[in-house]
């Protein structure tokens, strides 16, 4: 019966993060950005801001992207996760997205990489998927895939924040693997 | 943070008597707005109730052409549904103007309803501020206040309602349905928010227990032109400075129908009654609408620093207006 009060302050609840189940026991406090950083030492999501401000923190919660530090981990029992270390899947080779960063030189620092390429690769299925952006025209059908061009792409990864200003190389690398 | 219980319920029955059985309990819906003041301290619940699992994930069209929307359906995909992007533009426009990808997809219509001002007095507990706690002051009147209300504050509190998508919902004539200890009742989403007065610390007319189980946008502004302007400090990811949601519609060069709210200038989405009336039944036409988006912000009490806002808004509400009336028949 799940309406029945749990008068302790944890819970257990699985997760499968890059594709391996993880059980968990809690605190209802903890967020996801934590737990995958703290519990589970995926260290590739980054905590920037810790509001949901700067998009350092973006995971992928059942394909769709998400500021993991403002999802209580207790919230998403049985969810499926994809971090920056699961983009490439199983294999060795990188992420196509990975390998568009490198070869455009996509960053200085690098903090705010993980987020970058786990929002574009959210932001590419909702394009595919046919959701539209605040810059989509109203005369766009609704229904089939929103081509994308870069003031689509800069529209649609305004959450992601760069502080070292790299975002015209990060429009180019999505550019190449649209 | 202090340690929180958590009840997850299967039905808006059991979450109702969760908050009944729970002293200190709050509900949690998409979290962007709690989960935040929870690491703030602004919320202190002992207890979270999470509407993430109810059934009231769905939008169905109704009989009478009304479309019923689910409280927990995310802000995204309300904006990208075909049904509201076709007939109920507005408010998809809102929607997209607001926060990143990221928020909108975790977002509910619920929770955007319900979230909080962004006044940074609010936010900040070593400021004052009657929304936080009633009766300490409020450290914006005379502080930093440029993003703060022109219409309907009172002396206790200068804070706006941040949200678009209510701003939309206001101009299309939406209701709010709710579920409580007493049973279900609808709102107009235009009268759901509550201006501030002596109490500000109440943002809306919900009552406790009470949550929002979803919104119906109503057949009477469906198809009819309608659009969402917003300005902002940068070209996306900001709150708005001053918004405009329009419906139009307009017969034989008349005003048949039309409904006005802003955003960014008040405690909460600000209809423009005194607007819509000069309109009703006026002719079309770019002079009638200066006239009488003037007579509404008239009523406008800029504070120090935010008497821009008054003729941002009037712009934007008479770009608005002029692009969703019908160019005049060639003579």
């Amino acid at each position: 019966m799940t309406s029945e009060p749990r008068p302790g302050h944890h819970s257990e609840i699985t997760l499968r993060v890059n594709g391996k189940p993880h059980t968990l026991r809690v605190d209802h406090r903890r967020v996801l950005l934590d737990l995958l950083r703290e519990d589970l030492d995926l260290t590739g999501s980054k905590k920037g801001c810790d509001h949901g401000q700067c998009g350092a923190c973006t995971v992928l919660v059942d394909g769709r992207r998400l500021n993991s530090c403002l999802l209580l981990a207790v919230t998403l029992d049985g969810s499926e996760i994809t971090t920056v270390e699961g983009l490439g899947g199983d294999g060795e080779e990188p992420h196509p997205l990975q390998r568009a960063f490198l070869d455009r030189d996509a960053f200085q620092c690098g903090y705010c990489t993980p987020g970058q390429l786990c929002s574009a690769v959210g932001m590419l299925a909702e394009a595919a998927a046919g959701h539209p952006s605040h810059v989509t025209g109203p005369e766009t059908p609704a229904g089939p895939p929103v081509p994308l061009d870069r003031t689509e792409i800069r529209e649609r990864m305004s959450g992601n924040l760069c502080r070292c200003g790299a975002y015209p190389r990060i429009v180019d690398a999505i550019e190449d693997v649209i | 943070m202090d340690a929180l219980g958590y009840v997850r319920p299967g039905s808006v029955q059991e979450a109702v008597e969760a908050y009944a059985a729970h002293p200190g309990a709050r509900y949690l819906a998409g979290g962007t707005n709690l989960v935040d003041l929870l690491k703030l301290g602004v919320e202190k619940p002992t207890t979270l109730i999470d509407l993430g699992r109810l059934p009231l994930d769905g939008t169905e069209e109704l009989p009478d052409g009304s479309l019923r929307v689910g409280a927990t359906v995310r802000n995204s995909d309300l904006a990208a549904d075909p049904r509201v992007r076709t007939r109920w533009p507005a408010l998809s426009q809102a929607l997209l103007a607001g926060a990143s990808a990221q928020l909108r997809n975790a977002a509910t219509t619920g929770g955007n309803l319900l979230q909080r001002t962004r006044c940074p007095y609010f936010q900040d507990l070593d400021k004052p501020c009657n929304k936080r706690e009633p009766g300490s002051g409020c450290g914006a009147r005379d502080g930093v206040h440029r993003d703060h209300a022109v219409l309907g504050h009172s002396a206790q509190c200068i804070a706006t309602n941040p949200s678009d998508m209510a701003v939309a919902l206001a101009a299309l004539d939406a209701q709010v349905e709710l579920y409580g200890p007493d049973g279900p009742r609808r709102l107009p989403a235009a009268e759901f928010h509550r201006l501030p007065g002596e109490h500000p610390e109440r943002d809306t007319w919900i009552r406790p227990g009470e949550l929002i189980t979803g919104i119906v946008l109503p057949a009477a502004t469906a198809g009819l032109p309608s659009a969402y302007r917003k300005a902002r400090d940068r070209a996306s990811y900001a709150f708005a400075l001053a918004s405009v949601a329009v419906v139009l519609r307009v017969g034989d060069g008349v005003v048949a129908q039309v409904g006005i709210a802003y955003g960014g200038l008040a405690h909460r989405p600000w209809r423009a009654r005194h607007t819509e009336l000069a309109l009703q039944g006026a002719a079309a036409t770019p002079a009638a609408f200066e006239g009488a988006v003037a007579l509404e912000l008239a009523h406008a009490e800029p504070l120090r620093d935010n008497a821009y806002k008054v003729s941002l808004a009037r712009n934007l509400a008479l770009d608005v207006l002029n692009r969703l009336a019908p160019a005049p028949a060639p003579a």
